[in-house]
């Protein structure tokens, strides 16, 4: 297919997702500050650490209260990872690939961007987010859906998995990142301070509570962390999301399993397999937060070698080498 | 419901006879519309504009700034050709094409035409668009024109008349089968058993055509659809025919010559292509041969197409035929090749560069419409009798310093066909835009675009200026059977 129409349908999916993701840290976060006896403004901070955008925000904002970061991180056109911006340009993305597209695709993103847009002007979004946060999440499920009940399972199908499931591995180790020390102010992990009700937040807004309690039962942060981290059937876990990352990495290249033709399906299937190995209690004892990172950087790195690989001009001069 | 009154205007009505009664054509037509129940039809009108709004079928405005995606009107009553005159017609169109096809080739290599002199050396040498870098070029199978869009009007005489070939980039055809569609979803009980000849095998055709014509020893030629991109105003139409005949709809910047061949830039690596369906003009097709600031071609793309490794639809160069002044020789240019007389007749034209007609546009500047030469889209065009002196004096000085930049025409009075305004059936002007393919064989695609003037009195049809859109119905020979009857009282008692 088209390298542009790839690179299209990558960045679509990658979009959409980051939206979604955005909207389930508001959502989380706001739940948590709830039970606060004071809107303590420091408790919206950790928030744009996780979406990794500080920088951005202290240019134009000068306090993170609650407004000003809900207003940065959802509405804010000249923020690129706002949620409006992000639905914005996967419909902009859209608008210019639609011989590709099924049409119901392409009416659940107009439905989904005039619904942000509409949000955005109401104020009472911002007072009391989570019914939109709820409603973004959902509009993501439907497209997500159509794509997936609509649309030929076939190269460009790949291209906008492997996109989302990059995305969606990144959020989750940031979400995990963030609110993992938030909610150990003592680093020991265990304790009479533990907080049940925010540890159960945090995994509610991965969609992650009921899917937790079914199969590990008590709240324990240890558990916590590898189950985000490490389970290989929970959707939005990170080793879930880098396996089918894979799968649809060796649909596209047509590589034998274990084998690579491509820099950046090599890095990924060293990743996947870092991950099938990995086991928690020795993660925690290198340092959880060193290990995110590290994992951040990698997909960072995967994220750049699929554009050399498929997507830029310049690698036609040279033949992709051979495993 | 009630059809009448409909006051038709003095001109002719593609509907009714002057004497009221429907032409033989609409007769059916009419019939059934007058079962509807009172308020149907503009209940069946808001639904397919609804319709319209779902699918998303638009078209870019330029002038506008957000929000460019326009929906362009549909109007629910068809424009209905008999049998007998449609077959003239696309007689006449194919007649046309093919000695216009003759001709662009001829000026561009043995210049026959021109030594016999039927045509002006001076007249074909002066046109803007004529190509040098085509000169001594035979595409495949010497065809320079793939897809035309001919556009034809009636005259208050009942005669249609071919008022300009489009030959470059025509566009519309999408409408055209949106427009059916539409009409199927909305109307089906008044379409149902008309006996409409079908369009839907256009995209088919077009794929044909288009693989018919790719340089000669490729066995399996790849096609691709080439668009300036998404702000372009028929985006939605490149968009919708490439998906339609699954071919690759690719930017300029997914082409690349490498190693004497066009390829594009995929996931694989690079693929060959074969033929080129450009939805770009000459100008913009190849920096390193035309403009030089142009971002939207593919450079060196001409040596290739000079080399005969990729095929071009439609070829460069064709444009030469589309001068309005050039225009003004077809029918001279078809007793040339053929000689036999035009099927369809022409405008009467007078070209300004002749010292004689000259005069005589400027002293009847008032009654005609003065056109320039090579715009298209309704662009610079003096209508005489509605025109204040200022502009004509304007006009007048324009031609008298460029004339081989003018031609002018008598104004004829478009005929008009019934169009729902409001709760009333209003006579409303419109013309037709047929579309004509050309490859190893002819295929005219059976009626085309109606656009309507929706101001009341408006001769100006276009999408960008207050136009919208009609249904074309072809009948099929025999149509007076009663197959459809039995759906009457269905449909009566359903609306």
């Amino acid at each position: 297919m088209l390298s542009r129409v790839a690179e299209t349908v990558y960045w679509l999916s990658r979009y959409i997702e980051r939206a979604e993701n955005i909207a389930r840290f508001i959502d989380v976060n706001y739940n948590l500050t709830l039970g606060e006896a004071e809107p303590l403004s420091k408790q919206w901070t950790p928030l744009l650490e996780t979406t990794a955008d500080q920088d951005e925000f202290a240019k134009r904002y000068d306090r993170p209260t609650r407004e000003n970061v809900l207003q940065f991180l959802s509405f804010d056109d000249q923020n690129g990872n706002s949620m409006i911006s992000c639905v914005a340009r996967a419909r902009e993305n859209a608008r210019t690939i639609r011989e590709v597209i099924s049409s119901v695709v392409w009416e659940q993103l107009n439905t989904f961007h005039l619904l942000v847009q509409a949000a955005g002007h109401v104020p009472e979004t911002l007072e009391q987010p989570q019914q939109f946060c709820e409603r973004v999440r959902l509009t993501s499920h439907l497209l997500v859906g159509a794509m997936d009940a609509t649309m030929s399972h076939d190269e460009a199908w790949h291209f906008s998995r492997l996109g989302r499931m990059i995305e969606r591995a990144d959020k989750t180790s940031r979400l995990l990142d963030v609110q993992y020390y938030n909610l150990l102010p003592d680093g020991s992990g265990v304790g009479p301070s533990l907080d049940v009700v925010r540890w159960a937040a945090l995994l509610r807004s991965a969609s992650a509570l009921e899917s937790y309690r079914r199969l590990r039962g008590k709240i324990v942060p240890r558990r916590v962390a590898e189950f985000l981290m490490l389970d290989r059937k929970f959707p939005r876990a990170m080793h879930f999301a880098v396996m089918r990352a894979r799968d649809s990495m060796r649909m596209i290249t047509g590589s034998e399993s274990d084998t690579y033709c491509y820099h950046s399906e090599q890095l990924l299937g060293r990743l996947c397999s870092n991950l099938d190995y990995a086991v928690i209690d020795d993660i925690i004892q290198d340092g959880l937060h060193q290990s995110i990172d590290q994992f951040q950087c990698q997909l960072n790195t995967i994220g750049q070698e699929i554009h050399e690989d498929f997507f830029s001009v310049d690698r036609l001069n040279a033949p992709p080498a051979p495993a | 419901m009630l059809l009448l009154p409909y006051e038709m205007e003095d001109g002719f009505d593609e509907m009714f006879a002057p004497d009221g009664r429907p032409r033989a054509s609409g007769e059916r037509f009419v019939r059934r519309l007058e079962t509807l129940a009172d308020g149907s039809l503009q209940q069946r009108q808001k639904s397919a504009e609804l319709n319209l709004q779902n699918m998303g079928i638009t078209f870019n405005v330029y002038s506008h700034q957000a929000g460019t995606e326009k929906v362009w009107p549909f109007d629910l009553l068809p424009r209905i050709i008999d049998a007998d005159e449609w077959s003239t017609i696309a007689r006449g169109l194919e007649q046309r094409i093919r000695a216009l096809n003759l001709f662009v080739d001829d000026i561009y290599n043995d210049r026959k035409i021109i030594k016999d002199k039927a045509v002006p050396e001076a007249l074909v040498g002066s046109s803007k668009t004529l190509r040098k870098q085509c000169v001594g070029l035979r595409p495949a199978e010497g065809v320079w024109c793939h897809i035309s869009g001919v556009d034809l009007i009636r005259d208050a005489d009942g005669q249609l008349y071919v008022l300009e070939d489009n030959l470059r980039c025509p566009s519309g055809v999408s409408y055209v089968l949106e427009n059916r569609e539409l009409m199927k979803r909305t109307f089906a009980h008044v379409f149902e058993g008309m006996s409409v000849e079908p369009i839907d095998e256009y995209p088919e055709q077009l794929l044909k055509t288009l693989l018919d014509c790719a340089p000669p020893g490729v066995s399996d030629p790849v096609a691709v659809l080439l668009t300036p991109g998404v702000h372009n105003s028929a985006y939605f139409e490149h968009s919708f025919l490439a998906q339609q005949m699954g071919i690759e709809l690719v930017h300029g910047s997914d082409l690349v010559v490498k190693d004497g061949f066009v390829h594009m830039i995929t996931t694989r690596g690079l693929q060959r292509v074969d033929v080129i369906y450009r939805r770009i003009d000459d100008d913009f097709l190849d920096p390193a041969s035309f403009r030089a600031d142009s971002c939207l071609g593919v450079k060196h793309l001409m040596d290739v197409f000079r080399a005969g490794r990729v095929s071009l639809a439609n070829a460069p160069g064709t444009g030469v035929a589309d001068d309005k002044a050039v225009y003004a020789y077809v029918p001279d240019i078809i007793r040339y090749y053929f000689g036999e007389d035009p099927i369809l007749p022409n405008v009467p034209t007078f070209l300004c560069d002749d010292d004689k007609q000259r005069e005589h546009v400027l002293s009847h500047l008032d009654q005609l419409v003065v056109k320039p030469t090579n715009e298209s889209g309704g662009y610079g065009i003096l209508m005489g009798p509605h025109a204040s002196p200022n502009e004509r004096a304007k006009c007048a000085e324009a031609i008298r310093k460029n004339p081989r930049d003018w031609i002018a025409q008598p104004m004829l009075n478009l005929s008009t066909v019934p169009t729902l305004v409001g709760d009333q059936l209003k006579p409303r002007h419109v013309d037709l835009r047929p579309f004509v393919l050309c490859g190893k064989e002819v295929f005219v695609m059976p009626g085309g675009l109606t656009r309507v003037a929706l101001q009341e009195g408006s001769m100006v049809v276009n999408s960008s200026q207050g136009g919208g859109s009609k249904d074309t119905w072809v009948l099929r020979n025999g149509n007076a059977t009663n197959s459809a009857t039995t759906s009457n009282a269905e449909e009566a008692s359903s609306c």
